[in-house]
């Protein structure tokens, strides 16, 4: 009998789940800030889907309401990666320059 | 056009490298190389998106617009903001991520058909399932991380707010939300999915007013886990194992450190997946 696709996804979605559970485990309490910030930044993938979302028109109906939801979607995440990636740097340049002054 | 295998490989490349960044980001050492691969990963999902969707017309170029304004006002922000608002700055994007979850599942109901999920009124039950609660998940974020935000930032008052009856409030309408989800799949009734939105905003206000200030940080790692759970429930929706693994893994860590958090901060364990009900009482 053939599996379900279904099924694969959850095998993945589960192993992620553990997978991100045992990474952040060992952090050091001065990276809290930097960890939440990336983690931020990365939880924008969503760009994939509003990608898919702003694309669904076809070529005569690029703007319909639906791919309209999709575009402003793009905008919000294209924020956050960009907000999210460069002030992580911000900060971790900051740290690095704290622990040369020691 | 990108086959649909060979962009499920690039997309699990993607997820290896949002792995490297989390475990980079937990020690000093590593923490730059650690951002380096998360902005590597990201790159790669989004070229592969736009090579499997195959589509480089006009609409391409729209997107490439937006991508480009959303991009200059986050890389503006990220410059002009002082270190110390570094909380509430998190927080303020945590919503913008909310918000897009909304959007794209939005977007789904709407034309269901572009995503292979069936017909308006009439959408495979799985995916509904699965598209109702990522935007719940969505609009809670949303809300949630707009409040925290209004805390940091002082224009809200930093203090709890309770009143009576508020827990029990709460529970009513969590549940009430899973009775709206129960009944948007066997009437997919558009109305429904108008009014689940709105009570899912409702209720992130609800749990986030009587948390205190002091106590943000903690709730806003609770909030980026719920954004990661909203990413990944849209990722069953539309079959896509980017946001399948990435929500996963942001959604499991983020939990996993607002406990360390909670921990640090002395408070009780029962905060990670619920917060400020029993957390903070």
């Amino acid at each position: 009998m053939e599996i379900d696709p279904l099924i694969f996804r959850l095998s993945i979605f589960i192993l992620s789940i553990f997978v991100g559970y045992y990474v952040v485990w060992s952090v050091t309490p001065s990276l809290h800030t930097p960890l939440m910030s990336v983690t931020n930044a990365i939880s924008s993938v969503i760009i994939v889907g509003a990608i898919i979302a702003g694309l669904s028109g076809n070529s005569d109906t690029i703007f319909n309401t639906s791919s309209i939801f999709g575009f402003l979607a793009i905008a919000l995440a294209a924020i956050n990666i960009f907000g999210g990636f460069l002030v992580t740097q911000r900060m971790l340049a900051m740290y690095k320059k704290k622990k040369k002054d020691k | 056009m990108l086959s649909a295998n060979l962009s499920a490989i690039f997309y699990l490349v993607s997820g290896v490298l949002f792995i490297l960044a989390l475990r980079g980001l937990s020690s000093p050492e590593t923490s730059r190389q650690g951002n380096f691969f998360g902005i590597l990963g990201m790159v790669i999902a989004i070229i592969v998106t736009f090579l499997s969707t195959g589509n480089f017309s006009y609409g391409f170029i729209i997107v490439l617009l937006f991508i480009l304004v959303g991009g200059s006002i986050g890389a503006f922000i990220a410059y002009k903001i002082p270190m110390t608002a570094m909380p509430e700055l998190v927080a303020g994007f945590h919503s913008l991520v909310g918000l897009a979850a909304v959007f794209v599942a939005i977007s789904a109901f709407l034309n269901p058909e572009a995503f292979n999920l069936g017909l308006p009124g009439n959408i495979k039950l799985g995916s509904l399932i699965e598209m109702s609660i990522g935007a719940a998940v969505g609009a809670i974020t949303f809300s949630g991380s707009v409040i925290a935000f209004l805390k940091l930032q002082g224009i809200m008052s930093g203090s709890p707010i309770t009143f009576k009856g508020q827990h029990p409030l709460n529970a009513i309408i969590l549940i009430s939300i899973i009775i709206l989800i129960y009944l948007l799949c066997s009437t997919q009734s558009s109305n429904l999915f108008w009014i689940l939105l709105a009570v899912s905003f409702l209720i992130g206000f609800l749990l986030i007013i009587p948390i205190g200030g002091a106590d943000m940080p903690v709730v806003i790692s609770m909030l980026n886990s719920y954004s990661g759970w909203a990413a990944a429930g849209i990722g069953f929706t539309l079959e896509n194992t980017a946001l399948i693994i990435t929500g996963a893994l942001v959604g499991s860590s983020g939990a996993i450190l607002s406990y360390i958090m909670c921990k640090g901060m002395n408070r009780s364990f029962f905060n990670v997946i619920l917060g400020g009900i029993w957390c903070f009482r």
